[in-house]
């Protein structure tokens, strides 16, 4: 039966995809967690729904409208957040909400929601192209690159910013450099869960592995193989069982954290 | 030789004067234990000492060149801060830790080596936030010590640390200076310590009021009184807050 699955294209496409955004949701998404931005993927996904609006309205292509709305927000917010001192949560809910406000007056404007839509709110993996694929890839591996070649000074800015800018390292650059590598993961991410569930890749597995107390790369390792795990398990029972990937995947990723939250409490991990 | 020189140092928060006016300087390998009350200017004075802080008027010179010129300074400088903040469940090992601070990786001996400096080599592979207060300090100078720094800098390091703790923390601060040779700037409000520790002094309260031996300023007894008493109330204002 797996087998079976596995030789048609699309869902060929839809693994080879999940995975790489599993990798790059699991990586980018540490950072984020441990800077306590666990928010901050949800607000540039929800800014890219007014990216999305626009493109269908427009008639370019959505994503690449929403690339552009999601970063110039975030980047604008995190301007806005530094200079007048406005708390994380706030910037998020501002951030959130004026995604969000854009793409329904714009949908209204253009003459109200279309199925394109709702697939990219609650995601559409099966649906993903070739070309898709490609850019996903390539994206994953561009990011990947540039997070190994900072990995020393991301980690150490992330784990005290102080400390990091005494010893020379560019704080603020690199703050600003991982808004920018989460805008472009969450836009690149939405066709896997959709712009609702998004925050659930950056988070859940991150959470999960903080909890088994291992060092940096073991946690980074641990992320990524339950993220893996997740999207494929999530794609694979989703066809099985004719329920919805988003929603699946992300189920499966909250399991997974029930399983090792109930062993944290046991005492089976430390 | 002169390795810090601090001239006309002034600096100015809004309707505040933080440092009025300070000079003074620092030899190779001398062990400088900096006191003074709570808004003394301490962590303001260190702050404009590691590049943290830019506005201020006079100079600063590292090896006899203007910290404003070039970061190339802090190469050659550990600071261990206060009380360093970072997330109590990040996923960082004690190893982790001091790599993150590893500019030139190499043999990762040297990691081992800075924790034994430190009386940690045991605990390498365990997490930081599981340690207590004083062996986080502990591995905080063996972070700052992997560079193979000439000067340390200490920002009241063992505030809110156990006894015990602050003994052995002060046997690794005699050795790094005595054996290693490494020059120490250590702001502390234990009294007992600096006496026992430190061979210059320089006592602040926005300006500098003395700036001299250990001997000459223990032998001072209004200074001492003087300086006891703002590190006493200090300490119980620490201990108060925390």
């Amino acid at each position: 039966m797996t087998l079976e699955i596995l030789s048609y294209g699309f869902m060929q496409r839809a693994i080879i995809s999940g995975i790489a955004i599993a990798i790059l949701c699991s990586v980018v998404g540490l950072f984020l967690v441990l800077r306590r931005y666990s928010l901050f993927g949800d607000a540039i996904a929800h800014s890219s729904f007014g990216g999305i609006a626009l493109g269908l309205m427009v008639g370019i292509y959505p994503l690449w409208t929403a690339y552009a709305v999601s970063l110039g927000s975030a980047l604008v917010i995190t301007r806005i957040r530094n200079r007048f001192k406005i708390s994380g949560d706030a910037s998020v809910a501002i951030l959130l909400s004026a995604g969000i406000a854009i793409g329904l007056v714009l949908i209204s404007v253009s003459g109200g929601f279309t199925i394109d839509i709702f697939s990219f709110l609650f995601g559409s993996i099966l649906l993903v192209s070739t070309n898709d694929t490609i850019l996903i890839l390539g994206l994953t591996g561009v990011i990947l690159v540039i997070i190994l070649l900072l990995y020393r000074q991301l980690v150490y800015s992330t784990f005290n910013e102080e400390q990091a800018k005494v010893s020379g390292i560019p704080v603020e650059k690199l703050n600003y450099l991982i808004i920018f590598l989460a805008g472009i993961t969450v836009v690149t991410s939405i066709q896997l869960v959709g712009i609702l569930l998004i925050s659930a890749l950056f988070v859940v597995p991150n959470v999960t592995a903080i909890m088994y107390g291992r060092g940096f790369k073991q946690t980074a390792l641990l992320s990524i193989g339950f993220a893996v795990f997740s999207v494929v398990a999530g794609i694979l029972a989703s066809y099985v069982f004719d329920i919805t990937p988003s929603g699946t995947i992300v189920l499966v990723s909250i399991a997974i954290f029930a399983i090792t939250l109930s062993m944290k409490s046991l005492n089976i991990i430390k | 030789m002169k390795i810090v020189e601090i001239n006309d140092l002034t600096v100015e928060y809004p309707g505040v004067k933080a440092l009025d006016n300070l000079s003074f300087s620092i030899n190779e390998g001398d062990f400088l234990g900096i006191i003074g009350p709570n808004g003394a200017g301490k962590s303001t004075l260190f702050s404009c000492m590691l590049g943290i802080l830019t506005n201020y008027q006079g100079t600063i010179k590292f090896f006899e060149k203007d910290i404003k010129q070039s970061r190339n300074y802090l190469k050659q400088i550990g600071y261990v801060p206060q009380k360093p903040v970072f997330e109590k469940n990040f996923p960082a090992t004690v190893k982790d830790v001091i790599r993150m601070a590893w500019t030139n990786p190499s043999n990762d001996s040297i990691i081992d080596q800075v924790l034994q400096q430190v009386w940690m080599h045991e605990l390498g592979n365990r997490r930081i936030g599981d340690l207590s207060g004083g062996q986080q300090q502990r591995v905080f100078i063996a972070k700052a010590l992997v560079n193979k720094p000439k000067i340390l800098i200490l920002d009241e390091p063992v505030a809110g640390v156990d006894v015990q703790s602050s003994e052995i923390f002060y046997s690794i601060l005699r050795e790094l200076n005595k054996k290693e040779k490494i020059t120490i700037i250590w702001s502390s409000h234990d009294m007992d310590a600096v006496n026992k520790l430190v061979n210059k002094v320089a006592c602040l309260n926005q300006t500098l009021f003395f700036h001299g031996s250990s001997n000459e300023f223990f032998e001072n007894e209004n200074l001492v009184k003087q300086y006891s008493e703002a590190s006493m109330q200090q300490h119980m204002h620490f201990h108060e807050t925390h």
